[in-house]
């Protein structure tokens, strides 16, 4: 840890772009202007499964400004390589090739792209473009559809399940249903591609420059450095701007077939085909207990989306095998292949499904054993890892279970169902616990003081929305003795420093620490100046002795005696001073690593109506250190709200006859308004992970979403005496 | 969007002019403008009506009311006689869709507007009333938040309107401006149930321009308000909607005027429910008794099953906000 003293970290700061934001400066993808710019507009098929027989594009081609149709009939060739470092796409199957055979393989395909001058140009000779398809019946329905087989970590075991649950003094068996859910970020996937002879330069919505820089340079068969990718500003992810979707290769491969730079923006209803979604689920739970309320047994049976041509999977397993002190435990995961697009990472993913079944099974336990629903929990706590036997890191469920209770006012809680009215709505409270990987990955930064004693901070991380820019200026000021205004930290370019995915709540953890590094070696690389310099007011100090604040050195205790970067600098006429500061998580397995919530809500249902309302919600959180508290209060809420909409509103209505999505829209797609957000308060557990990383974070962005679908299920189940398990919880179903 | 003609009419014999050959007229744009869009609109010629005088709220002598054409919803919602008298209309008008969009869209606007239906929104898909003879998607499809009420074979989209809900339960007429002059059409007749031809949703004749909606004078002391149903605290469409108004004289209900929205092809009259309350003394078990005849007739489909019995109880439900009761 820095000897520096703390100012900007932990101070409640806005945003450094927050004036950028709100006044439409911030250049979201789609806003760059690119010098001779042309427009694409995909075209996309309007079945889930077959081929395509014909392409009709003598209308398109006949408007005005239309430069092109690009479609497989034109034989587009595209080298799609292995791409070795897309590491988190599917480990089987094949990503889609656009445009290299005449195969549908999910209703809103891609299969042809106008390019024209205007966009409204391309939008128009899109809608003229005739497609003719030999359709086949698709199957996109989870239920009932036959599955992939597993692959060996599809399968977990310990202790006798079987054995355990059937000499259980007490046995549940239940089924969740999860919804497919889309993100639905504000800002559109969109990509501008601009082609300098083999070098590409594209402006894309991604969460990971690097990623996109790679799996560009495979798909076109170039090396990676002959890709560069820019990416600012994020207007909300959520996890699927992770991955390069076929819509950022389209964009390049009409910029090299008309030879201009072409921008292409996704519509609204194209996000729910063109991009990915989190996948629906079925999750079979059968748990075994003692009276007392010790969990003996677990056997999870999940079922979940994926695509036919890759098997999408994701961290479902992890709750069951740690979260819980269960001996015997096993789990089969199983995905189902349906004719549907690859689904994908959104936030708290695999982590939240499986606490939704997990903490919703809890609850119903708590109310057949007749204990209170905190102290079900308490006592199931483990000492260690029961999935490997490693001492945690962190964890202080308990504490966050206990805060969390105190501050809800829980003890005031009458347990029987029904108990509470407020005229026409019957009131409940419900709570959860939460679970999230504490992720950590290698990162890179550089560091640059000038001689005018302001300091440049670069990586090529992102900055999605948790607040990025700023969290690591708060870092970077602090690390340096500058103040905020002094320090600007750049990001978005894959000809920054690496960085990781900006993704699983790792960006503070790597990119953080690896500024934090970089800093710290700057700053004593100019203390190492000043005091081996006789001219230095601070020359034979102890280097350890003096710290820097407001771009000022000085001796610790003792502000007179010091001077300033820019004296320094200027005195040994160096324009600058710079270092590249770098994060590498210890490989050892000698810790779990996680981060913990508690969730509690209180809902009031309509008696007669069936409606469901938040009345008030809190989390309390152990996720080590806060750098910046405003912004994580930002994420906590908006991890709320998010878990809200999944579990009363969001909800992807596939036709099964066809395939088509009916609900691609936010008129259609509903996620949660202003009004539907009651009072939400966040609380962190003040501490650090002495063990994750030298800055003592753990993550915080996903773990805000995971458990509010159980709370609220819970709540609901505490209000009305009815047990919902299917996600949306909608009126129906309270009738 | 397909190319078009944009036209302004500085009166109302320009704007029939316009019209008669084949315009679409334009005031607010909120639905035009996003079905033009997805191409399912795609008029030649726009006229924009927006500068008619068509935007005055007149009180009667009688103590009913007349709403221009061209109010907004915002202004009608807000207007003094219009909450003094009919703060049905104006809840239903509050609980329409966003504030950006109340300030821009017009009371002839919003009863014209077209179905939420999403597979008459997406051209991809089979929909008479986008395309005649092209069949009905929803019929057996997803249909969760469609009709119960008023529904063919041809046809099982819900009307989207609040506002429509309360002048269909105050028995409104719709004052019409066409090349032959004028006429009123109730508001019963205006809005035409899908039958065999879904296609055809109003009965307007060709070039016809709406210029008011008028609500009668009701017996006084009248209690009225809006209730509306839906997954969404805000900015939704209701799943089940219920007007009321109850003139309770001595004790006893003389007039009572409801209606449904959400459920029906159109705005949805309940004459049943009406008649259980006239003559009859308010109480709790009256209010049960009369919505039990909410859904009479009710054909629900295989996602809406459920609208049946929530439109009981929302009907219940405003009674007893209406009419009193716990």
């Amino acid at each position: 840890m820095s000897p520096q003293p703390q100012a900007a970290v932990g101070a409640p700061l806005s945003r450094v772009d927050g004036r950028l934001k709100v006044t439409g400066q911030a250049e979201y993808t789609a806003d760059h202007d690119i010098d001779g710019v042309v427009h694409a507009v995909i075209v996309d098929s309007t079945i889930a499964r077959g081929r395509v027989t014909g392409i009709d594009a003598r209308a398109a081609n006949a408007q005005r400004g239309v430069l092109g149709v690009i479609s497989h009939l034109d034989k587009p060739k595209l080298a799609y390589r292995e791409n070795q470092g897309a590491w988190l796409d599917p480990s089987v199957g094949e990503r889609l090739h656009v445009f290299q055979d005449d195969r549908v393989r999910f209703f809103g395909q891609p299969v042809a792209v106008v390019v024209a001058r205007t966009l409204e140009a391309a939008q128009h000779a899109a809608d003229l473009v005739k497609v003719s398809y030999d359709a086949e019946k698709p199957s996109t329905d989870l239920t009932g559809a036959p599955e992939n087989d597993p692959l060996p970590q599809q399968n977990y075991a310990r202790g006798k399940p079987e054995e355990a649950l059937a000499s259980a003094e007490v046995r549940l068996e239940r089924t969740y249903r999860l919804a497919r859910n889309h993100h639905n970020a504000m800002e559109p996937h969109a990509t501008i591609a601009r082609w300098d002879g083999d070098k590409l330069t594209v402006w894309d919505k991604t969460q990971w420059t690097l990623g996109a820089q790679g799996e560009l340079a495979a798909v076109f068969g170039i090396p990676s450095e002959n890709v560069r990718v820019i990416s600012p500003f994020v207007g909300g992810a959520f996890g699927n701007a992770l991955r390069t979707w076929p819509h950022s290769t389209l964009a390049a491969l009409a910029a090299r077939a008309i030879g201009r730079p072409v921008k292409l923006l996704l519509t609204r209803e194209q996000l729910y085909y063109g991009v990915g979604f989190r996948p629906a689920y079925e999750y079979g739970l059968r748990l075994g207990s003692t009276r007392s309320g010790r969990l003996t047994a677990a056997v999870h049976r999940v079922r979940g989306e994926t695509s036919r041509y890759e098997q999408f999977t994701e961290g479902v397993m992890v709750p069951g095998q740690m979260h819980y002190a269960t001996p015997h435990v096993r789990q089969a995961y199983r995905t189902v292949p349906l004719d549907v697009n690859t689904p994908t990472f959104m936030r708290g993913p695999g982590y939240s499904t499986a606490v939704f079944a997990m903490e919703s099974a809890l609850d119903e336990l708590a109310h057949e054993l007749g204990v209170d629903p905190i102290e079900l929990r308490l006592r199931n706590e483990p000492e260690e890892d029961p999935s490997n036997g490693l001492p945690f890191s962190t964890r202080r469920l308990r504490e966050c279970l206990r805060v969390g209770a105190r501050e809800f006012g829980w003890h005031r809680r009458n347990p029987r169902p029904r108990s509470r009215r407020d005229g026409d709505w019957l009131i409940g409270t419900g709570m959860a616990s939460g679970v999230y990987d504490t992720l950590r990955m290698r990162s890179e930064a550089r560091v640059r003081l000038e001689s005018d004693g302001t300091a440049l901070v670069q990586a090529s991380t992102s900055d999605m929305g948790p607040g990025t820019y700023t969290s690591v200026t708060q870092l970077a000021a602090d690390a340096l003795g500058l103040t905020m205004r002094t320090v600007r930290f750049e990001l978005g370019d894959s000809t920054f420093a690496p960085s990781p995915p900006h993704g699983g709540s790792q960006t503070m953890a790597g990119v953080g620490s690896a500024v934090q590094d970089g800093c710290d070696k700057l700053r004593q690389e100019a203390i190492k100046l000043a005091v081996e310099d006789e001219r230095s007011p601070l020359h034979g100090v102890d280097a350890g002795d003096v710290v820097v604040r407001g771009g000022r050195l000085h001796v610790q205790g003792n502000p007179a005696r010091g001077e300033t970067y820019r004296q320094l600098l200027a005195r040994h006429g160096r324009t600058h001073l710079e270092t590249r500061g770098t994060f590498t998580p210890a490989g050892d397995d000698r810790y779990s690593m996680y981060a913990y919530s508690a969730v509690f809500a209180e809902v009031a249902v309509d008696r007669r109506l069936g409606l469901v309302r938040m009345r008030r919600m809190l989390g309390v959180y152990d996720v080590g250190r806060i750098i910046s508290p405003k912004l994580a209060d930002s994420q906590a809420l908006g991890g709320m709200v998010g878990g809200i909409g999944g579990a009363l509103l969001e909800h992807t209505v596939t036709d099964h006859r066809d395939g088509r999505i009916v609900n691609a829209g936010l008129a259609d797609y509903l996620v949660p308004v202003n009004a539907d957000i009651p009072d939400l308060r966040a609380v962190y557990l003040d501490g650090k992970d002495p063990h994750a990383d030298p800055i003592g974070v753990k993550g915080l962005g996903e773990v805000v979403q995971i458990g509010v679908g159980p709370a609220i299920a819970n709540a609901v189940f505490h209000a009305t005496g009815r047990r919902v398990r299917d996600l949306p919880i909608t009126a129906e179903a309270l009738l | 969007m397909y190319p078009f003609a944009f036209t302004k009419a500085s009166d109302t014999r320009q704007a029939l002019t316009a019209g008669r050959d084949g315009g679409r007229y334009i005031a607010g744009g909120t639905t035009l403008v996003d079905l033009m869009r997805e191409t399912v609109e795609r008029p030649r010629t726009l006229v924009d009506i927006s500068g008619l005088p068509l935007r005055e709220i007149t009180v009667t002598r009688r103590g009913g009311l007349r709403i221009g054409a061209l109010v907004r919803m915002s202004e009608a919602a807000a207007h003094r006689g219009v909450r003094a008298l009919y703060p049905v209309i104006s809840q239903a008008l509050e609980l329409s869709a966003s504030a950006q969009l109340r300030n821009m869209a017009t009371i002839g606007g919003n009863i014209m507007q077209r179905t939420r239906c999403t597979y008459f929104r997406d051209v991809t898909a089979a929909c008479n009333k986008r395309e005649p003879g092209s069949g009905c998607a929803a019929l057996h499809g997803v249909n969760r938040t469609h009709a119960i009420l008023g529904t063919s074979d041809d046809c099982v989209a819900t009307h989207p309107s609040d506002v429509a809900v309360a002048f269909a339960a105050l028995e409104a007429t719709v004052h019409l401006l066409g090349p032959d002059g004028e006429r009123t059409v109730p508001f019963a007749d205006f809005l035409l149930r899908p039958g065999s031809t879904p296609n055809r949703e109003q009965a307007l004749r060709p070039g016809e321009l709406i210029t008011a909606v008028e609500i009668p004078a009701h017996p006084r002391p009248l209690k009225s308000g809006y209730l509306k149903v839906r997954d969404r605290q805000s900015y939704e469409f209701a799943l089940t909607s219920a007007a009321v108004a109850l003139h309770i004289r001595g004790g006893v209900i003389r007039e009572a005027k409801v209606a449904a929205g959400g459920v029906g092809t159109v705005p949805w009259k309940l004459p049943a429910v009406e008649r259980q309350l006239i003559g009859r003394r308010p109480s709790d078990a009256l209010w049960t008794k009369a919505a039990e005849h909410a859904a009479d007739g009710a054909r629900p489909l295989q996602h809406n099953r459920f609208k049946v019995e929530l439109l009981r109880r929302t009907v219940e439900r405003q009674l007893r906000v209406v009419g009193g009761g716990k």
